[in-house]
């Protein structure tokens, strides 16, 4: 009997144990990775390395276009992409009839959210660049990137409306307030910072993504900025993966892709910490 | 009486903006198919499907072209697979540390290093393959090339424990207490108790977060076209270079001109991508489904 | 002064029927109590008044409500007008996650008041009249969220007096409250029905015997009794509200 227990206890402990090893090589992996990262490409970084234009054919200088290309397609895609995401999680959380619409709307969406980033690359091509004629741009980049992150945003805000408690709605229709009211002052205020971090981390998502962009809006070198939102521009993932693969020179070209890496990270890693900030700030002031 | 009726229109007004600007994302989807598949299908103005489906050729760019997809399904196939086997496992520990075993104040450090790990560009994921992870096998297994299937799997791997990690995750956090405290007082041990009450009771939940995994490994374009080799060729050994469905259109497209057969046959196969996602997301909502009707019985 | 009549009411939900033939004829400037077991319709019936029951689904209302003679279930009548010359309060302090200021001048920016000395005049007014002037003068712009359970519930009761409502309908408001706090709450009431007539329901019939002039007992979606509250108090005329009043139900 005494036997039977010892070896169970056992069994126990090398569970535990083993789980242990598996998480302390999940942070292994993380830290040698950003070490990794960060030891081939420390180097390059500099000043002069975010502010400057590329030279001779990506060899030198800096990546000052990408940064501002990467900054313009996150923005354009987030102003598309934020009305249309935040009118969706209000009609599913707040209005969620007629049913059938409701059901309709919810398959789109889930099925949006699954669907392989390249796929959304090709789609912006076909439809973007060659149907809207917008060429290869940053527009056209723009647009793709919304529709990558709109089921973000959707989840995201009908999450954060969802947790509006019912009694300050009631609240408020008891005072007079129409429906509409009641969403534009009451819900949308309330539900606000959870529907910000959603936001937030869907700009991180889209200033990280590299296949959506490929063929509707990036470009290997450019010596000055884009003129207008119908050029293409630079961007620091299709950056990265273009000094990799299609360098000419990958003895100059390789270090500065780490150094693009580590700006691109350090840029991801700012969005999603102010995400994060803002849900401790919520959880810290929720009184409901 | 009149100020009513303003206020009504009004209402009327944002209702119907909200509700358009929602079928927008229906619209989208219909976009999506709709160009994905008009372009593809035209392949099969000039190209027969069987062959397209079964040939064992791809060669978009010989004279006569062989459009045989079969060796980049293969490649899908095996990266998927590998990165299944490999990512699970992982995944699976990873939730269950975090969620049964982890203290406080590990679960504090924990979860952002997964949320960090979850918010790497997968493009930085491809560079570290490139750079560091690929030679490095080359050199330990003595391999021809350290670009191969099994290289992008682990690489694939370690990018979606986050994903799946954390949907376990849920699925475990809600396992209710009770259970687990019932498993304690018959005298069963902690590994004895997840093992044969937590999971179990989590097991819809764990599939499903699996299923999104297989999505995101077969849908994932950057890693595998920076890391697998790009060779359309049927692997004989995970240590062969592959070119999966993604990295194939990824690599191609941009040299392909608009309105030629390549061009056509690239859209084929991201029809039929979409068409696996559309299956993959189908299984997800039959556990839902059956999941929610379970609850209300 | 208001006239608030209840003629014939009968309300379903589905197939439930909750309410039947109610027949109430509301003083004004009087408190008027609605007591009876749990379940037995009478937060329904307060619903009733603004029309809060609106929003479930499958609801089916038949018979009148007359509010200075108008029905407020006639088609044409507006609901959001009603609303806000009938005033509730809920039985959990439900502030908006704003300022003190702007829960209290909601209502009034709603009825489209931009005026801002007219809304901080109300403003001060309503805080008087809910007693709680003196507390948070100093700190109008602070979150409701920094007040006490009590004061919130009083300033719920103060943001609902704010559009000088005729009626105001109070939901078992002091049933998340402690006793100090709900004896504020019974006092304010006292006041309060010099200006507005006022209809609650209450679970605790002590405080029913405190606040109010008349009473209603509902049972099973049924007016059992209605009449002067020391009256039904002291010799009730049906047996049942003398069984509930003894706590043989409820």
């Amino acid at each position: 009997m005494k036997n039977i227990s010892d070896k169970r206890k056992l069994r126990n402990l090398q569970g535990i144990i083993l789980l242990r090893i598996i998480i302390a090589a999940n942070i292994f992996f993380l830290f040698l990775f950003l070490a990794m990262i960060f030891l081939k490409g420390y180097k390059v970084l500099s000043l002069s390395f975010l502010f400057e234009f590329p030279r001779q054919h990506m060899t030198e200088g800096g990546i000052f276009p990408a940064i501002i290309g990467t900054l313009l397609l996150t923005v354009i895609s987030v102003i598309i992409a934020m009305p249309l995401g935040i009118s969706g999680s209000i009609f599913l959380s707040e209005y969620a009839r007629p049913q059938w619409l409701v059901k309709i709307i919810r398959l789109a969406i889930n099925t949006l959210a699954g669907v392989p980033s390249i796929v959304y690359g090709l789609f912006g091509m076909a439809f973007f660049v060659y149907f809207l004629r917008f060429n290869v741009s940053i527009l056209a980049g723009g647009c793709t990137l919304a529709v990558l992150i709109l089921p973000i945003i959707i989840n995201a805000g009908e999450e954060a409306i969802k947790t509006v408690p019912t009694d300050i709605r009631e609240a408020s229709y008891a005072l007079g307030a129409t429906k509409r009211e009641t969403i534009i002052k009451i819900v949308l205020p309330s539900a606000l910072p959870g529907i910000l971090t959603g936001v937030i981390l869907s700009i991180g998502r889209a200033a990280g993504e590299t296949a959506p962009i490929l063929f509707t809006a990036g470009t290997f070198y450019m010596i000055g900025l884009p003129g207008s939102l119908f050029d293409k521009c630079m961007a620091l993932p299709y950056q990265i993966y273009a000094l990799m693969t299609e360098g000419t020179h990958p003895e100059k070209q390789h270090p500065i892709a780490y150094g693009t890496a580590i700006v691109l990270l350090v840029l991801i890693f700012i969005i999603n910490f102010t995400a994060v900030l803002l849900r401790y700030k919520i959880r810290r002031n929720r009184r409901w | 009486m009149k100020k009513h009726s303003v206020k009504k229109t009004n209402d009327t007004v944002f209702y119907i903006i909200i509700t358009l600007a929602s079928v927008s994302s229906v619209f989208i989807l219909f976009g999506i198919i709709l160009s994905i598949f008009s372009q593809g299908l035209k392949l099969f103005n000039s190209y027969n499907f069987l062959d397209f489906i079964t040939g064992l050729n791809w060669y978009p760019v010989y004279d006569p072209p062989d459009f045989g997809i079969l060796p980049i399904i293969a490649g899908s196939l095996l990266i998927t697979s590998l990165t299944i086997i490999i990512a699970v496992p992982f995944s699976i520990a990873t939730a269950v540390y975090i969620s049964e075993i982890a203290k406080p104040h590990e679960k504090e450090i924990l979860k952002p290093v997964i949320e960090v790990l979850a918010s790497i560009p997968s493009v930085i994921y491809g560079l570290f393959g490139m750079a560091v992870f690929a030679p490095f096998i080359q050199k330990l297994l003595n391999l021809k090339t350290g670009f191969n299937a099994f290289t992008a799997s682990i690489i694939l791997g370690i990018m979606i424990i986050p994903i799946i990690s954390s949907i376990s995750e849920d699925a475990i956090n809600a396992v209710p207490m009770n259970l687990r405290e019932a498993s304690y007082a018959l005298g069963a041990t902690k590994w004895e108790t997840i093992f044969k009450v937590v999971l179990p009771a989590a097991k819809s939940g764990i599939i499903t977060s699996v299923i999104l995994g297989i999505g995101r490994a077969i849908g994932e374009t950057m890693v595998v076209l920076m890391v697998a080799g790009n060779s359309a060729v049927i692997p004989k050994t995970i240590f062969d270079s592959v070119r999966p469905m993604t990295s194939t259109l990824a690599s191609e497209m941009g040299e392909t001109p608009v309105g030629s057969t390549h061009y056509y046959a690239l859209f084929a196969i991201a029809a039929v991508l979409f068409v696996i996602t559309l299956i993959l997301n189908f299984i997800i909502g039959l556990i839902r489904g059956s999941l929610k009707t379970r609850h209300n019985n | 002064m208001v006239d608030v009549l209840v003629e014939n009411l009968n309300l379903w939900f589905g197939n439930a029927h909750i309410l039947k033939n109610i027949r109430l004829d509301i003083y004004d400037n009087k408190v008027t109590a609605l007591i009876g077991p749990s379940g037995c319709g009478k937060s329904t019936l307060i619903r009733c008044f603004n029309r809060m029951n609106d929003f479930i689904e499958n609801v089916k209302i038949e018979g009148r409500i007359l509010i200075d003679n108008e029905d407020i279930y006639n088609e044409k009548s507006d609901v959001f007008d009603l609303r806000s010359r009938v005033g509730m309060v809920f039985q959990k302090p439900n502030p908006f996650p704003k300022s003190i200021y702007e829960n209290l001048v909601y209502g009034l920016k709603i009825k489209g008041i931009k005026k801002k000395s007219v809304l901080e005049e109300r403003a001060e007014k309503s805080l008087k009249q809910a007693g709680l002037w003196i507390e948070v003068k100093d700190r109008l712009h602070s979150s409701a969220f920094s007040l006490s359970g009590g004061q919130q519930q009083r300033l719920c009761i103060a943001r609902a007096l704010a559009t000088e409502p005729e009626i105001l309908l109070l939901d078992e408001p002091t049933s998340a409250l402690d006793p100090k706090s709900s004896n504020k709450i019974e006092e304010l009431l006292l006041e309060l029905k010099n200006s507005v007539t006022i209809i609650i329901v209450t679970h605790n019939f002590s405080q029913a015997g405190r606040v109010s002039d008349y009473t209603a007992f509902l049972y099973l979606g049924e007016i059992v009794e209605y009449g002067k509250t020391d009256k039904l108090f002291t010799v009730p005329k049906d047996k049942r509200t003398e069984e509930f009043l003894t706590g043989r139900f409820g």
